[in-house]
């Protein structure tokens, strides 16, 4: 098959196509978006043997969706960003339980250095927790082929297999050489509903299973090829190893024509562990040097408890730098090497230039009147959400306090409301409140609790590039109405500095009523349109 | 041959496109290409920087190291020297010399000017102007394309050819338009 320059992230989605892909499911986060854009775009080329591909309310939503067609035999893709899997970790860690027969992948993103995310937690762990296989890709290529192989190495062991990237890999272009795509699995459901059913007599069956896979498991790490080890020319001892995962190995290989000592060089692409191999490494060095892009996870399982046999370098003696991403320079560093001959020359002082709202965005009209509001009072909180509006915290706006978690706006206004706290306000988006605010309204609904939400429905899930939010606009005061709140406190205002003081009026009163309230706050993101005003022009030529 | 470009500018200005154009080239000449992007938060209006390597040997990974850089290409001069860090002792710096200020403290413009102008190697573009006189303000991003087309190990033809593919669903006239303004950034 010919070359194509793909995103990280479309190399899994292309992968994933060529593996009999029957269904993927997904919620957009940076870094992962572009593998369901990849396969929703795609499958509008219809015919007999295209996938389904669909964004759903949120990441749980999407597995046990995709669950469900594996239940079917089918293989199934599932997308999100690291922080999703949190989200997802329900039907994550009970799905290693289950009897897998058609194939089922997670592709998560981690996002090392917090490009767009609120942490940098690494996937890996989780794949460990789950006790199921992880294939890390360093380059375009092997995310397709790595996609290709966790399919069947998913049916191989019938367990979930995760293919953890992270943001350099998912937003880097380079060709890639497919291979012959496979068929889809036939539609063939699970027989026997012990593998399915997780009651505690039969749970514990599937762990037990769950256990006796492990073996297995690690002697697969240690067989493959994505696990490999390159051993000094005179194959004798050594004075360094090197470990790398994922993409140290790239930022190593940069700079390994430099280094003056000899070394062996293990590279692991495929967990869990393969134990022999980095023991065999162990044994025929005199120091070892672990370069993993993420946490230390491999650091901390090879350090043990004291385990002083032998130097060991990395994160968690400073070695390597433990926060953010790894690259070509602090590898370098790591491994001891000089400086880069560059340029000596001082730029002078230069000004930061943050991430802003775009000019002209409905979020900040919907702000200053909230910003008009909490400047005429003596004490107020306003909680808010993940999704461009949180950029709001910055100046000139800074107007929300607090930005944790999707959804965590709603309930953590019900809490400080209950613990006493006058005129609360949660700031969310029409995405993020179907993604995770639906619940927490109920509780506010529940116990009456009075806290105004104020949804900003800019009617797209903007921050990850305009996807459609999951039910119209349109439909938002009906949801809320039939969550329980009280149709005289839900109001549907414009996002617009024209009807400014009429909002002002509207928080005021909402603010002084004992119950929850809800006002959305409508317009359309400026990004959207603009991309709908060009995609119409150009169709129009 | 190897060729390292660390490509910037603010979100929106369209320093995607570049990377696209010229990564568009490079794989058109046989070359191996890696290109590294910027999506999300990091995007809204915010500095954005992109690794573009191009060589005709694999590329051992995407991100280009510091003292690496053959050219700086940047479609705004603050942001130029921003990742002058990035540059090899002989590197070159192309910039656009339009100021884009969103920010409250940007500095005087004849500063920053005259900083990048105290580069060993660097090419100042008036970019802005090119452009409106090619047909499109925002047409500044491909200006900056073709004042780089003369130092960079790609062909007229190529990088013209991955212009016309990039904006080729936007129809005739934008494809026109891009063109125009890489020729005025070539010749300028």
């Amino acid at each position: 098959m010919s070359d194509r320059a793909l995103l990280g992230d479309e190399a899994v989605a292309l992968g994933a196509m060529h593996a009999g892909l029957s269904s993927a499911y997904g919620y957009p986060g940076t870094p992962s978006t572009e593998i369901m854009e990849f396969l929703l775009e795609a499958a509008k080329t219809g015919g007999d043997d295209v996938h389904q591909a669909h964004w759903s309310s949120n990441e749980k939503t999407a597995f046990e969706e995709a669950l469900g067609a594996s239940f079917c035999g089918r293989r199934v893709l599932i997308t999100m960003k690291h922080v999703g899997l949190n989200v997802a970790a329900d039907p994550f860690m009970n799905a290693a339980l289950l009897d897998i027969k058609g194939g089922v992948v997670l592709a998560v993103a981690d996002d090392p250095g917090m490009h767009s995310s609120q942490n940098e937690q690494d996937s890996r762990y989780f794949a460990d927790f789950a006790m199921i296989p992880c294939l890390e890709p360093t380059s375009q290529q092997e995310a397709y082929d790595m996609t290709r192989s966790a399919f069947d190495l998913s049916e191989e062991l019938s367990v979930p297999v995760m293919i953890r990237l992270v943001t350099r890999l998912s937003h880097s272009r380079a060709a890639i050489k497919s291979s012959e795509p496979r068929y889809q699995n036939k539609l063939n459901k699970a027989d026997g509903r012990a593998g399915w059913t997780l009651l505690p007599a039969r749970a514990r069956r599937r762990y037990t299973e769950l256990i006796g896979k492990q073996e297995k498991m690690i002697f697969l790490s240690e067989e493959s090829t994505y696990n490999t080890m390159k051993t000094a020319v005179d194959s004798g001892r050594c004075e360094l190893g090197v470990i790398t995962t994922g993409l140290a190995r790239n930022y190593f290989d940069e700079n390994a024509g430099e280094i003056s000592v000899s070394y062996n060089h293990l590279h692991i692409g495929q967990s869990p562990w393969p134990v022999r191999k980095i023991r065999t490494l162990m044994d025929s060095s005199d120091r070892l040097l672990i370069l993993e892009e993420g946490m230390p996870f491999l650091e901390r399982y090879i350090r043990g408890i004291g385990s002083d046999s032998m130097p060991i370098d990395g994160k968690l003696n400073g070695k390597v730098v433990r926060q953010g991403e790894l690259d070509p320079d602090n590898i370098r560093e790591a491994l001891g090497l000089p400086a880069r001959p560059a340029l000596d020359f001082d730029p002078g002082a230069l000004p930061m230039r943050p991430p802003q709202l775009c000019r002209g965005c409905p979020h900040e009209d919907s702000y200053n009147f909230i910003k008009e509001v909490v400047e005429h009072l003596e004490q107020s909180i306003v909680t808010s959400d993940i999704g461009c509006y949180a950029l709001g915290v910055l100046p000139p706006l800074e107007v929300p306090e607090t930005v944790v978690c999707m959804g965590a706006s709603i309930s953590m206004a019900k809490g400080a409301a209950e613990a006493g706290h006058p005129n609360v306000m949660a700031v969310i988006g029409d995405s993020t409140f179907y993604h995770s605010g639906l619940t927490g309204l109920v509780d506010c609904v529940a116990d009456q609790a009075a806290v105004t939400v104020i949804i900003v429905d800019n009617s797209t899930v903007a921050m990850t590039g305009g996807q459609e939010t999951m039910l119209a606009s349109a439909r938002l005061p009906g949801v809320i109405e039939g969550l329980g709140v009280e149709k005289s406190h839900i109001h549907v205002v414009d996002a617009l500095k024209k009807v400014h003081n009429e909002n002002v009026a509207i928080l005021k009163k909402e603010l002084a009523y004992d119950g929850p309230s809800v006002i959305i706050t409508v317009r359309e993101c400026v990004e959207t349109l603009r991309k709908k005003i060009n995609a119409a022009a150009g169709a129009a030529k | 041959m190897k060729y390292d470009i660390i490509l910037c500018g603010v979100g929106g200005q369209g320093v995607l496109s570049v990377a696209a154009a010229i990564a568009a080239a490079g794989a058109s000449e046989g070359l191996h290409v890696r290109q590294s992007e910027v999506h999300g938060m990091a995007q809204r209006g915010g500095a954005v920087m992109s690794h573009l390597r191009l060589s005709d040997d694999m590329i051992p990974g995407d991100l280009v190291p510091r003292g690496g850089a053959d050219m700086i290409l940047s479609v705004e001069p603050l942001e130029a020297l921003r990742y002058t860090k990035y540059l090899k002792p002989d590197g070159i710096c192309v910039s656009a010399a339009a100021a884009f200020e969103n920010i409250p403290n940007y500095p005087a413009l004849e500063t920053v000017i005259s900083r990048v102008e105290s580069l060993p190697n660097s090419r100042l573009v008036n970019a802005g102007a090119l452009a409106k006189d090619a047909g499109n303000r925002r047409a500044v991003n491909m200006v900056m394309v073709g004042a780089a087309s003369t130092f960079l190990p790609l062909s007229q033809k190529t990088l013209e050819s991955a212009i016309t593919s990039l904006f080729s669903r936007k129809g005739d006239e934008i494809v026109k338009m891009n063109i125009k303004a890489f020729r005025s950034g070539r010749d300028s």
